[in-house]
């Protein structure tokens, strides 16, 4: 069967994509020489940047799970006026500019503020701070579980929870029972989302917390004070293990589906 | 048994009106009706599983309307069978007992007996995803009576099957009936399944119920022109009467007995008029020439439309008799039908 022209556009466009994404992150990955990669990872600093970037990350995922899983569900079963803006608002994260992000919540936890001042008579420091890095990555993060969340209940028929009530089920039972495992793989896909777009979140931490030194903000200043060279293992480093990490929670998943 | 006292539900586009409803213990009764008549919602209500605006509902004698639907004792099974999808069929069935205090040996008992009735213990290790559509329904029925509910709510539930299983499904819940002391509340738009289930039933339209009473008097003596309609009588007709006599559009139509002043409609249904291309000689009273109007195949029945004067009749006729008879539009033919099927409310 002779081809159609629009079959070799969708063809043509598909692989300038691919190159597109692909050859800038090859190049990046096989610059550096193993050597140098080598002495990067004994790097005490570099070590402890890329470990503060994934657990500050984790975090940020972990408590999006808490405070979104109920607010997924609310937006996914019912239906209320306003629902629409509730969801815009969920959104909002993810179209503003990143900085922006940084200097917002910083103006809400710095001292001039109320709520910044109670955090500071509690002893809790968000400027350069651990706490501060979390709390922004979290509200760069939520949107991506919630949404991901959501889809997941949504995916799910309200009757299987209608007939678990019906056999003496109360709501918590049928959650448990019924609804978690059947979202919880939509779950995970949305912890995953939420971690990657907070681990790759520089914009935003770099107000509130330059130091201590999450692995974006090292890979920019490696690259300022010492140029592309000094940052590219770094950045390897970084996305090397992010993807590990990844792809051992897929794994997971794909082989629990197996058995489910 | 079942009461229901001038219950309300207000959804967005859609509203239950006043509906009062009581249906006996261990009784078998159905509710019809056209899509979106609100079958479904007044199933839900039952189960409390759909938010009611005012009114009463009772089981037994205790006033359910305002208890979580785990405290109802209220089963319910849906057309598309809402099974578990990550429960194996053995897991799926005995999902309720951890819900209830029902002693483990008569639990047993319970199982046993159901995987025998509904012929499913060949396939208590499978997944929903393995099994047959009538297949994954006996196991909604088995997981739904399980618990022993004081009422089974079915939702449509031979609908999503193929003929075949259809009937082996609806054996299946009529042994069940039977041998249960649950009553049972079904919804179809199926008269086969009418006829072959139900003692009682009702006629539901628009939120309303329409007409409530033993099957045969809704089949026979449909209360209302929706009714008739709803029941296959496909020749409904404004009319007056006087005497033994009604009068359509000018026709007289012989009733053999006299009628409530009130009414004001007669129906007569389509499988009642005999269609003839010689005047038919017999005792039906009613004989009129008329001229053919369509003809219409429908499937193992053709529906012959005849016009007498201005009073169009509907009649069915096999295709064999089709092509005995000759018929085409506009063949001249003779209607016939006893007083006796003339329907009058």
């Amino acid at each position: 069967m002779k081809r159609e022209p629009f079959f070799w556009i969708t063809i043509s466009c598909g692989l300038v994509i691919m190159a597109f994404i692909l050859l800038p992150l090859i190049e990046m990955m096989t610059a550096p020489s193993l050597a140098m990669l080598r002495e990067t990872i004994k790097d005490k600093d570099v070590v402890r940047s890329i470990w503060l970037s994934i657990y500050t990350a984790g975090l940020a995922a972990l408590i999006s799970f808490f405070l979104g899983t109920p607010l997924a569900y609310l937006l996914a079963r019912s239906d209320f006026r306003g629902k629409r803006l509730v969801e815009a608002i969920i959104d909002l994260p993810i179209v503003i500019p990143h900085p922006v992000v940084g200097i917002a919540i910083l103006g809400v936890a710095g001292k001039n503020h109320w709520i910044g001042h109670l955090l500071s008579e509690l002893g809790i420091r968000i400027m350069g701070s651990v706490t501060g890095i979390v709390i922004v990555l979290t509200f760069v993060g939520m949107p991506f579980y919630i949404n991901a969340a959501k889809s997941g209940f949504e995916s799910i028929s309200p009757r299987l929870e209608k007939v678990s009530r019906s056999l003496g089920a109360s709501m918590f039972s049928t959650f448990f029972r019924i609804t978690f495992p059947l979202a919880w793989r939509s779950m995970l896909i949305g912890i995953i989302m939420c971690s990657a777009r907070a681990i790759s979140e520089f914009g935003a931490v770099v107000i509130v917390a330059y130091h201590p030194m999450i692995a974006p903000v090292m890979i920019y200043e490696r690259f300022e004070a010492y140029g592309l060279k000094y940052s590219q293992p770094v950045a390897v480093w970084l996305v090397s293990i992010c993807l590990v990490l990844f792809l051992i929670l897929r794994i997971l998943t794909l082989r629990k589906t197996r058995e489910a | 048994m079942i009461t229901v006292e001038d219950l309300n539900i207000s959804l967005p586009g859609f509203n239950l009106i006043d509906i009062n409803m009581s249906i006996r213990e261990k009784e078998f009764f159905i509710l019809m009706g056209p899509t979106g008549a609100g079958k479904t919602v007044l199933l839900e209500a039952i189960a409390g599983l759909a938010p009611i605006k005012s009114g009463k509902i009772l089981i037994g004698e205790k006033d359910i309307t305002r208890l979580p639907p785990e405290k109802r004792g209220v089963s319910i099974v849906y057309q598309d069978y809402a099974l578990f999808p990550h429960l194996t069929v053995l897991e799926n069935i005995s999902y309720g007992l951890h819900f209830h205090r029902i002693d483990k040996t008569k639990a047993e008992k319970g199982l046993n007996r159901l995987f025998e009735i509904l012929n499913l213990s060949h396939l208590k290790e499978r997944l929903p995803i393995n099994l047959s559509g009538g297949e994954k329904q006996r196991v909604a029925l088995a997981r739904a009576l399980i618990v022993e509910p004081r009422v089974l709510l079915l939702d449509e539930p031979l609908s999503a099957l193929d003929p075949g299983f259809r009937e082996e499904v609806r054996n299946a819940i009529k042994a069940l009936h039977q041998s249960s002391i649950t009553t049972f509340l079904m919804v179809t738009h199926d008269f086969a399944e009418v006829l072959s289930l139900a003692g009682r039933a009702a006629v539901m339209n628009k939120g309303l119920i329409e007409q409530i009473g033993d099957v045969t008097e809704i089949f026979e003596k449909p209360g209302s022109p929706f009714v008739a309609n709803f029941v296959g009588m496909k020749n409904l007709f404004k009319a007056s009467f006087s005497g033994t006599h009604a009068i359509v559009s000018g026709l007289r139509i012989e009733i053999g007995r006299t009628v409530d002043s009130s009414s004001q409609y007669l129906a007569i249904r389509p499988e009642e008029i005999v269609i003839s291309r010689e005047k038919f000689s017999s005792s039906m009273r009613n004989n009129y020439s008329g001229i053919v109007k369509r003809i219409e195949n429908q499937g193992f029945y053709y529906e012959i439309e005849v016009r007498v004067k201005d009073v169009s009749f509907k009649g069915l006729i096999t295709k064999g008799a089709l092509i005995d008879l000759g018929m085409e539009e506009g063949s001249p033919v003779y209607v016939s039908f006893k007083a006796s099927a003339v329907h009058v409310f």
